[in-house]
């Protein structure tokens, strides 16, 4: 276990620096007192009932030491956690913009290339960039513990935050306000990639995903998928109802609509629900769910519907 | 509203001027309050007329200013009837006490009347509290401020059935000045409500 | 001739004046009215702690397997409303504060007796509005965060209703004791010879007084989102989410100091008498109360670093909050140095004081953590600030209450408990809590959030230990309050002062009269004169 998460942005190691110069401070005055404490309790605990005890009320010098020095060291603290703190709050003139939404329970990355990310951040190593994130909803928060950033998304309002990813390797990102029941399945990755493979996925239409994927039969990919792109955020697959129907028993399934018609969710009704959700809504739903054109492949899809056939 | 009591004796008696100076002391400390609860609803008035001047300046117009200016006149004129009638009952004058706070409690309930005026017209314009953000504070401070006047009025009520049964006089009078305290601080922010919402432009 | 004298005064201790349920109910006496708020505070943090133990419970593994999300999260917004609002905001205040603040100043009862009652049955209505909402729970948290708290699909008015009602108990309890202390103290009490809890409490009523009439506007405000359509917080209608931060910080941060002043005017009185020495510093600790109060009005956006708020106001606020450590860090000091030289006898009161210190020295330095800009952006939001809280919370205004409880036993209730058993108790209480929340602080470091019904498996160790810490707390707090109660059973009687303390409260028998002292006392020294050669 480790005491703290490494370090993967620029920024991490300077707000280390920060913590680890807290830490020191308090554990010195933190050890003094319990020292003191537990020395003044044993050397003068009371011997008898008529132990004589001197009449000190207090000592303007030493009152004044302990008031002064603790605050010159808080001053200290103040004004290095400021700097850092400054630091964090600056985006650099280079920084790539990557716009993010934040909605119960998801995220929507959107980047500067026109692709889209659900639940996936991908960034290139050493390249500053810029969150310019707003919440769709209700208040959400942006957190990467290996980066050290957080910051609130807003309903009505842009926030940013910046950073520059230095390891290669994928990080958890965190929703860090509560935002109602799915907050703690409000997850996703951060996968900061090496200049090449970065440049394989920006030109590409698929995720680079390496060997992990190419084994998989199609019903393993969509489950797999079901979990990484976010479906599970609002679809189960034990027949609850979270935000959306389930995906247990729904192969086949026959209903209504929230327009009146009818729906049958065959092959190619699936389909549609995912390139344009709002087509053909099961009574019940409100419009929420977001279209994954541009996110989900061909292939990508037919492995969910697979997926969903086992489920039956 | 009470005068410090203890319940016996053992030569524990309060000093009457000492439970009077008592009881006026927690009345001004509940005026601070009321202060900050108002004060809240002001620094939200300040924010968003910071953030909306021009909303702020189209939507007054919306607002009736002969009735607020009559219902200013009406909250300060009682403010002096119920100056005198503490005046009359720290002379013994029970009868002139009654009649001022009586003549109070009327003009209490003549602002309810215009408010009630006031608002049914907004309302018949369809404006509401949630039309915008201006008529939002305009309906939640007006609103809260009415409230107040009638518990204002419940307070005077009381104070002038007692003043009547005769139990206040020369001596005793502290709740007649409690109450009217109260009310000064009920007429002092209808004050800074007019201005700041039918006339400021 | 004997029925023409003067009736031959006989103690009946105020106990036993008046009796059954109903005189109670509407009994104006202080000492019966802080036990009714004793009672009732206990019950609801008992209740409130049980609600922690099924949250700590479901915590042990990383999924939703012994309820699900939405139920976790009314879980811990009854847990939090109830532990705030029911049991910490009134307190040491009401309960110890009104049995404790006449008898110290020599007066006979509070300014305002029937007022004093009534605050109780108001903060009685509160609670019982609060739990009618119950019927159908609010999610949002105990801090109603909008726009969440504006849209659920909860009884979200009916509890910020109830948190209305109570907070009108709170302000008028606040009054009672300012005007209290400033008119009623007994000849010769001057401000300078004031026991430190009575400057405590003076302290905590102005933050009463004038902090909770903002977070009644503000749940106001939340209502009349909810009912009438208003906009203030609501994107869509020009208003600002972040706007009900601010209002509901702005009550919130000084509800923080009503919540640990009096446990630190607590301490002020425990630490004196059980190391005979007078307290070190009275002038800085009394001041110092009332510069924390002041300064708490100043710092609250200290819980909206990352909330979207400018670098300049963060900066400022941080700044403030740095201030506001410095009296805080004073305190600490002034009690370690009471020790020196003390003839220190290690009650089981005294072992909570001094279990306060150190619990609160954590409590207050991991505050620096939260307070300082860059390390607050990692921190905020995660168990570090649970972790934090509960330190200062429970660790420094709960370990202060149950000390108090210990000292004042003997003169609010007459009677002994067993020292041996309370000391177990408290040596299981302090390893519980100690076992339960210093893991959350590697927890909040290491990058879990707080508010997590499921969570990530790397982080299961640390819960788990921490659920088992917190079966150690309960056992021990569940041994402490059986022994408090059999001791009220005792036979035996407690004398008029078992541990030499020079304050008032302890110059009249236990428990006191009803009209608390035969004659009110003339005062000539402070409190706090052991081993003054006189």
């Amino acid at each position: 276990m480790t005491w703290i998460p490494e370090v993967a942005s620029n920024l991490a190691g300077k707000v280390d620096g920060v913590l680890w110069l807290i830490t020191i401070m308090s554990v010195v005055f933190f050890v003094l007192i319990t020292v003191l404490l537990v020395y003044f309790s044993i050397k003068y605990r009371r011997r008898s009932e008529n132990d004589e005890t001197p009449y000190i009320t207090g000592s303007e010098p030493l009152e004044i030491i302990w008031t002064v020095i603790p605050s010159i060291l808080l001053i200290v603290l103040f004004v290095h956690a400021f700097v850092v703190y400054k630091d964090m709050r600056t985006p650099p003139e280079d920084a790539v913009d990557i716009n993010v939404v934040g909605k119960q329970w998801l995220w929507q990355f959107d980047y500067y290339n026109g692709k889209k990310t659900l639940n996936e951040l991908y960034l290139e190593l050493n390249i500053p960039v810029r969150m310019v994130m707003r919440a769709d909803d209700v208040l959400h928060s942006f957190f990467v513990p290996q980066f050290r950033v957080k910051q609130d998304l807003i309903p009505g309002r842009y926030t940013q935050l910046w950073f520059t990813p230095t390891k290669v390797g994928t990080f958890d990102l965190f929703c860090a306000e509560y935002c109602g029941t799915g907050h703690s399945k409000m997850l996703a990755k951060v996968v900061v990639l090496s200049p090449e493979a970065y440049d394989i996925w920006e030109n590409g239409t698929q995720v680079e995903e390496g060997p992990a994927v190419a084994g998989l039969v199609p019903a393993e990919l969509g489950e797999k998928l079901y979990k990484e792109k976010g479906c599970n955020a609002c679809h189960s697959v034990d027949g609850s109802v979270v935000l959306g129907p389930t995906f247990k028993g729904l192969i086949g399934r026959k209903g209504e609509c929230t327009d009146g018609s009818t729906y049958t969710a065959d092959e190619n009704y699936i389909r549609q629900s995912i390139l344009e959700p709002q087509a053909q809504i099961v009574k019940g739903f409100q419009p929420v769910m977001p279209s994954f054109k541009g996110i989900l492949s061909e292939d990508d899809i037919s492995a969910l519907i697979a997926y969903m056939k086992t489920l039956n | 509203m009470e005068q410090a009591s203890m319940d016996h004796t053992h030569g524990h008696e309060m000093d009457p001027r000492e439970a009077y100076g008592i009881s006026k002391f927690g009345m001004w400390l509940f005026l601070g309050t009321e202060v900050m609860l108002f004060g809240g609803l002001f620094a939200a008035y300040a924010i968003f007329r910071a953030k909306y001047p021009e909303m702020f300046l189209e939507e007054h117009k919306l607002l009736n200013r002969e009735m607020g200016a009559v219902n200013t006149c009406v909250l300060i004129f009682s403010s002096m009837t119920m100056a005198v009638g503490v005046t009359a009952i720290q002379r013994g004058k029970r009868k002139l006490t009654s009649l001022m706070l009586l003549i109070t409690i009327l003009c209490g309930l003549a602002f309810a009347v215009v408010k009630y005026f006031e608002y049914s017209a907004k309302f018949s314009h369809h404006i509401y509290p949630d039309t915008s953000i201006f008529f939002s504070l305009y309906f939640m401070l007006t609103g809260l401020h009415m409230l107040h006047v009638f518990i204002g009025i419940a307070i005077l009520s009381t104070v002038l059935v007692l003043t009547m049964k005769g139990k206040f006089n020369q001596k005793y009078s502290t709740p007649v000045e409690l109450g009217g305290l109260y009310w000064h601080l009920v007429d002092l922010i209808w004050i800074y409500l007019f201005p700041l919402l039918y006339l400021i432009g | 001739m004997a029925n023409n004298t003067i009736a031959e005064h006989v103690y009946v201790p105020f106990l036993e004046e008046k009796k059954g349920l109903l005189s109670w109910l509407v009994t104006t006496d202080h000492k019966k009215i802080g036990i009714l708020y004793l009672i009732s505070i206990s019950i609801f943090f008992t209740l409130g702690g049980i609600i922690a133990l099924l949250m700590r419970f479901e915590l042990l593994t990383p999924v939703a397997d012994f309820v699900d999300p939405h139920t976790y999260n009314v879980l811990f917004t009854l847990h939090g409303s109830m532990m705030v609002f029911f049991f910490i905001v009134p307190g040491l205040a009401a309960s110890f504060g009104n049995f404790l603040i006449p008898l110290m100043i020599g007066a006979p009862d509070v300014a305002f007796p029937k007022l004093n009652i009534g605050s109780w049955w108001i903060y009685l209505i509160g609670t019982v509005i609060v739990l009618i909402a119950l019927l159908q729970p609010a999610d949002t948290g105990w801090t109603f965060y909008t726009p969440y708290s504006a849209t659920t699909d909860a009884d979200v008015v009916l509890i910020t209703f109830g948190v209305f009602v109570l907070g009108f108990s709170s302000i008028l309890t606040g009054l009672n004791f300012i005007v209290t202390i400033h008119k009623m103290r007994a000849p010769g009490m001057t401000w300078h010879r004031l026991p430190l809890f009575i400057w405590a409490s003076y302290a905590t009523a102005i933050l009463q007084l004038l902090a909770t009439p903002v977070v009644g506007i503000t749940l106001l405000l939340l209502i009349a989102e909810r009912t009438l359509g208003v906009g203030f917080f609501d994107p869509d209608k020009g208003g600002d989410p972040v706007l009900f931060q601010n209002f509901f910080w702005f009550y919130s941060h000084p509800a923080v100091y009503i919540m640990i002043i009096p446990a630190m005017g607590v301490i002020s009185e425990i630490i004196p008498v059980f190391a005979r020495k007078p307290i070190f510093g009275y002038k800085a600790i009394a001041y110092s109360s009332l510069g924390i109060a002041f300064i708490s009005f100043l710092v609250w956006a200290h819980h909206m670093f990352t909330a979207g708020i400018s670098e300049v106001a963060a900066t400022i606020f941080s700044f403030l909050t740095f201030l506001v450590a410095i009296p805080t860090a004073i305190k600490v000091f002034n009690w370690t140095a009471t020790l020196y030289k003390g003839s220190i006898q290690l009650h089981s009161a005294m072992l909570y004081a001094l279990g306060f210190l150190f619990l609160f020295a954590i409590g207050g330095l991991t505050g620096i953590f939260l307070g300082a800009l860059a390390s607050d952006i990692h921190l905020h939001d995660t168990y570090f600030v649970v972790a934090h809280m509960h330190y200062v919370m429970v660790g420094g205004t709960v370990m202060g209450f149950l000390g108090a409880l210990h000292f004042w036993y003997p003169k609010w209730f007459g009677k002994m408990f067993n020292e041996t058993v309370a000391k177990i108790a408290w040596f299981l209480i302090f390893i519980g809590f100690n076992v339960t929340f210093f893991p959350q602080f590697f927890l909040g470091v290491q990058g879990m959030p707080r508010r997590y019904a499921t969570y990530p498996e790397e982080f299961e160790s640390l819960m788990a230990l921490s659920t088992y810490g917190s079966w150690i707390l309960a056992v021990g707090l569940l041994l402490m309050t059986i022994n408090l109660i059999s001791g009220l059973f005792s036979k035996e009687k407690a004398p008029q002062n078992p541990y030499g303390s020079l304050s008032l409260e302890w110059q009249v028998p236990s428990p006191p009269p009803h009209e608390n002292f035969e004659e009110i006392p003339h005062v000539t020294d402070w409190t706090y004169g052991y081993g003054k050669k006189s």
